[in-house]
């Protein structure tokens, strides 16, 4: 089975947020709970479902992610973009995606 | 430019505290989701990738130095420090909080700005020309007309829960600065026989995942029956318009389905039952919205001829400047100048704070405080001396916004695409970077001459690809980007859509086959004189396809 996470983006400001194992909504892709069996999966759904009934997240899914050598990443892009940001340099400071750790 | 009045000003601040609240009840939770998301949208704020995003509208583009500097403040307080302007005419920010939402709103409604209708299945932003009140070969100024469509639009309580969301375009020139034919409308304005003011009609234009073509409904429309025939047509397309399937609802669906003659006979049914009502424009009022729009007064600057010749002479870094950015103003010691927001390798359309500020003061100091917003992702200044062209392109090298490039090849148009925009399935900032950085040298680019690469990253086309001369479309193939390129689109007077030539690229392979595309065209013009576009409606695609694909199998898609 693929290992999967569960990510959202926080009602307040909408920054993208993933599960972690405590049951906290973190920042960081790297510290998600990763599901590596169903019902671990539907776990991760039904909490996804109560946090957004509860108004602390909107937009939840569940998302394939691999590991490769200790590090998560999503198989698809577009998470690999939501986890790290804009691919792209976009203001004064921030290098996005455009460093070394990103492999498209 | 348009004042608001007393009305205007209590209409967007009661449009602000009723959304104060409405966030309010969603962070308590009293207001779920579902009940949230269409409010927010008629307010502007989407969800994307990472944050919330909120477009702020730009009505016509047109923008004064005072509302400029708020748009930095709100990049500056609010945000990362930067905006985006948009294929709109409009500026997007990416990543405001929702609870700051209702304070950044109301900060606009100060400098009577809101994000009203800049989303939802309604009448959005009117665009304009953005060489309005400027440029040498108009008929007459298309922003009046705008402002009288924005007023009517606004909240119109019959055309707020249209079947899809519906764009309308107006220019006042031959020269169609404004993509009028892939717009929903398209209004242009011109003169008949006997000088009288009106508009040729446009409907059905559009762009997305079927991009068609307008059809000319109306030769000639009297200006005192804009509202009125407008209305007819949104009165057509709302009760015949397809609501059950959100990719056929658009107007364009309407007209290709039920045929534009037939169309435009029931428009007229409608209209004849409103052209004498209330609908019907005064002259007065015509007269009343147009005195907003009046041009400052220029004087002669005559002495602007010489001093011109002179720096030109001395820095051609500065000539080259003049020669692609600035074009002939109706006053002969005048001329518009583009400030082009595509700096070689940078982002299409971003602007940081500072930025914003830097034209502003341009603006005040030097352009009679007017800024325009164009729908390629530039920003304009429609009245200037050419006698202050000099210090001028001074203070943008400073602010990093002097590049030589209006309609080469860098001038790249290019949605957010999937760095940020939840609906996108490949990148589009990346390739324009890689773009604009191969073909970045001024000389190469001068060389090559006019040529507009526009690129979106999903088929919903707000990178105006159909319309590029060349257009690039990313796609999502087996998990990875995949970029199909369209050959020979247009987005003015000739308006054409891009034919697709072939099977997609990689994005590691996606710029060698622009440039392999480019020296195709420089191969085969007949001269210097012939654009790409002109090269491309001589020749067709076969000789594009044969350098791209050998002539071979592997161009099948």
């Amino acid at each position: 089975m693929v290992n999967k996470v569960l990510t959202a983006n926080r009602l307040s400001d909408g920054i993208s947020v993933w599960l972690d194992a405590s049951g906290n909504w973190v920042e960081s892709l790297q510290q998600a709970f990763i599901a590596r069996h169903a019902e671990a999966v539907t776990a991760l759904e039904a909490t996804g479902k109560v946090a957004f009934d509860d108004n602390k997240v909107v937009d939840a899914n569940v998302v394939d992610v691999e590991e490769v050598n200790g590090t998560l990443r999503p198989l698809r892009m577009r998470e690999r973009i939501r986890a790290e940001g804009p691919s792209i340099p976009y203001a004064a400071g921030y290098n996005g995606l455009a460093g070394p750790n990103f492999a498209a | 430019m348009y004042r608001y009045d007393e009305f205007d000003h209590a209409f967007v601040s009661s449009r602000v505290e009723q959304f104060r609240d409405q966030v309010e009840r969603r962070l308590s939770g009293e207001l779920a989701e579902d009940a949230f998301k269409p409010l927010r949208l008629m307010n502007g704020v989407y969800l994307q990738l990472h944050a919330y995003m909120l477009r702020v509208a730009i009505p016509y583009g047109t923008l004064s130095s005072r509302q400029m500097r708020m748009l930095a403040h709100v990049a500056r307080k609010y945000d990362r420090g930067y905006g985006h302007f948009t294929t709109r005419q409009n500026i997007q920010y990416n990543w405001p909080r929702l609870s700051d939402t209702p304070d950044i709103l109301d900060e606009l409604a100060s400098v009577e700005m809101h994000a009203l209708q800049t989303s939802g299945n309604c009448i959005r932003n009117v665009t304009a020309d953005h060489f309005a009140g400027a440029a040498a070969d108009e008929v007459a100024d298309p922003r009046p007309y705008a402002e009288i469509l924005r007023q009517w639009s606004s909240v119109h309580p019959e055309f707020s829960f249209l079947p899809r969301k519906f764009k309308i375009a107006v220019t006042g020139a031959e020269r169609d600065r404004a993509a009028i034919q892939v717009h929903d409308i398209g209004l242009h304005l011109k003169k008949d026989e006997n000088g009288r003011i009106g508009f040729a009609v446009y409907v059905g234009g559009g762009q997305g995942r079927t991009p068609m073509i307008a059809k000319k409904i109306r030769d000639f429309l009297p200006e005192e029956d804009l509202l009125s025939y407008t209305t007819a047509i949104m009165r057509v397309y709302n009760l015949h318009g397809r609501r059950d399937n959100k990719y056929k609802a658009r107007i364009k669906i309407l007209v290709h389905e039920t045929g534009a003659e037939e169309l435009s006979r029931q428009v007229e049914v409608e209209f004849a039952a409103l052209k004498d009502t209330e609908l019907k424009l005064p002259e007065t009022d015509i007269q009343s919205i147009s005195t907003y729009f009046a041009p400052p007064a220029l004087e002669p600057r005559a002495e602007g001829w010489e001093s011109l010749a002179r720096w030109k002479k001395t820095d051609p870094e500065f000539s080259r400047w003049v020669h692609q950015n600035v074009q002939p103003h109706k006053h002969p010691d005048y001329g518009m100048v583009t400030i082009s927001l595509k700096p070689i390798g940078g982002i299409p359309g971003d602007a940081t704070d500072a930025q914003m500020e830097a034209v502003a003061d341009i603006a005040e100091e030097y352009a009679f405080d007017e800024i325009r917003v164009s729908h390629e992702q530039n920003l304009i200044l429609p009245h200037v001396a050419l006698a202050d062209l000099e210090p001028i392109y001074r203070a943008l090298v400073v602010a990093g916004l002097a590049t030589a490039n209006a309609g080469l090849i860098t001038d790249i148009i290019a949605c957010p695409g999937l760095d940020y925009c939840a609906l996108a399935n490949a990148r589009s900032i990346p390739v324009a970077q890689e773009i604009s950085n191969r073909f970045g040298a001024p000389e190469r680019q001068a060389e090559i001459g006019e040529l507009k690469i526009k690129i979106s990253g999903c088929i919903n086309a707000c990178g105006h690809h159909h319309v590029g001369h060349i257009g690039l479309l990313g796609v999502e193939k087996k998990g990875a980007e995949l970029y199909q390129i369209t050959l020979g689109g247009s987005g003015d007077e000739n308006t054409s859509i891009g034919e697709i030539i072939g099977r997609g690229f990689e994005p590691e392979k996606v710029t060698d086959a622009i440039e392999t595309i480019v020296d195709t065209y420089l191969g085969l013009r007949n001269d210097k004189s012939e654009t790409f576009l002109e090269a491309y409606r001589r020749v067709g695609p076969q000789p594009f396809k044969e350098a791209l694909y050998g002539g071979s199998a592997q161009e099948a898609a």
